[in-house]
């Protein structure tokens, strides 16, 4: 997984809440076998008119002045629905390393930090004046320390960035969960074990 | 110190539980399908890592098979996610319900007619309606294709520890009134979002007496609750089940088990973290009106207005919502025609869903200009309708009677809505998009799917006859 660094990036306004990863990246895009070239299906949807070629000139993202955001700033509960990661590979490869919410349903938060992608949560004031600054400023970048925990903006707004230690340094380091796991592989055998004494059946 | 359900299962897998990080979780069954396991294949492939423990692994092949023409699969596409899956499940040794297997189906619906989970387990699989599986005292929830490998690799998971929600119903579930029904209810009063960070455990008399089927019914949209999983006590019911099914203990083992088993439902006073409460007496059959299940009614009730809620967000996706749905507000529901009927799904697809739907379909033909679909489960359940001469009353009728897989629920396998067309479907999600682009779904109960295909629209199930 690639590192992530500290950036000053364009911040691209989608003021929807509730956006499911049916709308990230609808079902008929999910049977490639490959973890790759999802970012062109990205909101599909709404992103294109009814031929599925034609970008939606209505749609946010489609603003020539969000083009090259990294940071996506959008509403409440986002992610929800499935479990596919291809939400997250799909807003990755489009070119997002960063999304700001309120709320991110458990699954989709979760698959965001095996993604080199980082779901940023701010409160419902922090978003209004994050929104009304895009709003008022379209094209405006936002910078994003990791490290320092730190998001700011031009127009002064300083917001600490809630994260687990743990997922900070994965993200900053760009680890590999499961090298880190099997460290403890000692301690998964033993639970093996003890569970093959307790709960035979498990194992027959 | 007294525990829920939750904590002790909790407790039980807790394999490691570092200063810093997650907590590492024992995992001991992990369910998959052709969708979210082909890049965690390939991702061991790549750091030359293999699978920690293939018995506790089963698959299926569910999401983009056809309902009919099974023969071939002209997608192509779809069809080497499938070749894939077999590729894959063949070189670890996998245990594989393929397309061609008796034992097909949608894994949340083969999984428990074969046994493989049982109360007191930690189960994942890459699909959010693992959740389905909490009916068993399990917790069991969905995870992303990252994790899908990482479970291969490691038989563990990295892990939060979830809050803990207790839903009562209490009383006695009117007629006509489903397992979905409840489902929908909750769903109506806690949002979508309303369970996110917990897990929740069902309860109440209403509960108690659900059927197996109908406690699956009610776990799987527990995750549409924004829920991490949903849980159920094992009793009675759950052990009688799983007797004699063909991954369940057996002999001493089944003794063993069983006296687990008992050990498992939270303590007396176990402390959650909130605590709702339901009457079941005052839930009616529900539809949904929106592109949320969130945005749902009872049957007899009107379609809000963006000016009914006083969240400014919930107003505005009331406003997004009946513009997609071409649905005005103050209108009545019963006035609604379909399109399209679909009966399935790993919410509505085993055998008492065919059966209540069949019940209000007997004598009767679906209305002109109509379309349905019944599509089981798994071929277990189809067997056992046919057993029945349910398929029967079903094509009779009017309905199409096909083979099993997820179907209309997600439109991936060739059954999809139309641009504008209009569902009562027995799945879980009603999202923009989901049953094909510009598709309008409406979730119901198999009851009320069933009543809309003869009647053209969607009824009162309570006093239709
Ligand atoms: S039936 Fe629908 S919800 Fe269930 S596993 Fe298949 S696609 Fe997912």
């Amino acid at each position: 997984m690639e590192a992530y660094k500290k950036h000053t990036s364009i911040a691209a306004l989608m003021n929807r809440s509730n956006v499911d990863t049916d709308q990230i990246i609808p079902t008929q895009f999910l049977k490639k076998i490959e973890r790759t070239g999802f970012g062109i299906h990205l909101f599909h949807d709404w992103r294109f008119l009814a031929d599925n070629v034609t970008p939606n000139p209505e749609f946010e993202l489609n603003k020539p002045v969000f083009k090259g955001a990294k940071i996506l700033v959008t509403g409440a509960n986002f992610g929800c629905g499935s479990s596919r990661e291809h939400a997250p590979w799909a807003i990755a490869d489009y070119g997002f390393n960063t999304v700001i919410s309120t709320s991110f349903a458990d699954i989709f938060y979760t698959n965001c930090f095996k993604n080199a992608l980082l779901p940023i949560r701010v409160s419902k004031d922090e978003l209004a004046a994050l929104m009304a600054e895009i709003a008022a400023n379209e094209g405006v970048e936002f910078t994003v320390d990791l490290e320092a925990e730190k998001l700011t903006t031009p127009g002064g707004i300083v917001i600490h960035i809630e994260v687990d230690p743990f997922r900070k340094e994965s993200l900053l380091g760009g680890l590999d969960d499961i090298a880190w796991t099997l460290k403890h592989e000692d301690k998964i055998t033993a639970f093996e074990e003890k569970q093959k004494q307790t709960l035979p059946w498990l194992w027959k | 110190m007294t525990k829920t359900m939750y904590e002790k299962i909790w407790d039980a897998h807790l394999v490691y539980e570092p200063e810093s990080g997650s907590p590492l979780l024992f995992v001991d069954r992990h369910l998959m399908h052709e969708v979210t396991s082909p890049q965690a294949f390939e991702g061991l492939k790549l750091q030359n890592r293999g699978v920690r423990n293939t018995h506790s692994i089963l698959a299926t092949m569910d999401h983009c098979v056809p309902t009919k023409g099974r023969a071939e699969i002209s997608d192509p596409v779809a069809a080497k996610q499938i070749q894939t899956m077999a590729v894959n499940c063949k070189e670890h040794g996998i245990n594989l319900y393929d397309m061609s297997s008796a034992n097909n189906g949608i894994i949340h619906i083969v999984v428990p007619e074969h046994g493989f989970v049982h109360p007191g387990m930690v189960v994942c699989c890459g699909d959010s309606h693992t959740s389905t599986h909490g009916a068993f005292g399990t917790l069991a929830f969905g995870i992303g294709t990252s994790e899908v490998e990482h479970v291969m690799a490691t038989q563990t998971l990295q892990q939060q520890k979830s809050k803990t929600l207790l839903i009562n119903v209490e009383g006695k579930l009117s007629k006509h009134a489903t397992a979905k029904d409840i489902a929908l209810a909750i769903i109506g009063k806690t949002g979508t979002a309303g369970g996110t960070g917990y897990v929740i455990e069902f309860a109440g008399d209403a509960v108690v007496n659900l059927t197996m089927e109908g406690r699956m019914t009610l776990c799987n949209m527990a995750i549409e609750a924004g829920a991490r999983a949903g849980l159920i006590a094992p009793d009675q019911k759950t052990f009688d089940f799983l007797e004699g099914k063909e991954f369940a203990p057996k002999g001493k083992d089944w003794d063993a088990a069983l006296a687990y088993w008992k050990t498992l439902p939270s303590d007396k006073g176990a402390d959650f973290d909130k605590v709702i409460n339901f009457k079941a007496e005052d839930i009616a059959p529900q539809i949904t009106w929106g592109t949320s299940p969130e945005q749902v009614i009872s049957v007899n009730g009107l379609v809000p207005a963006p000016t009914d809620f006083d969240d400014p967000i919930k107003a505005q996706a009331c406003k997004n919502a009946l513009e997609y749905m071409k649905i005005k507000a103050g209108q009545k529901m019963t006035d609604v025609n379909v399109d399209i009927v679909f009966l399935g799904s790993c919410t509505n697809g085993r055998i008492e869903d065919f059966r209540a739907a069949a019940e209000m379909l007997k004598g009767k033909s679906i209305a002109p200009g109509v379309q349905a679909m019944a599509v089981p489960g798994s071929y277990p359940v189809k067997e056992q309708a046919e057993a029945e001469g349910l398929d029967k009353i079903f094509i009779d009728a009017g309905w199409e009677w096909r083979e099993p897989g997820c179907s209309m629920c997600l439109a991936m396998n060739g059954d999809e809505l139309t641009d504008g067309q209009r569902s009562a479907s027995t799945s879980n999600r009603n999202f923009e998009g989901r049953q094909g682009k510009n598709g309008r779904t409406h979730l119901v109960s198999p009851a009320m799917a069933a009543a809309a295909s003869i009647a053209g629209h969607f009824v009162d199930i309570r006093d239709w006859a």
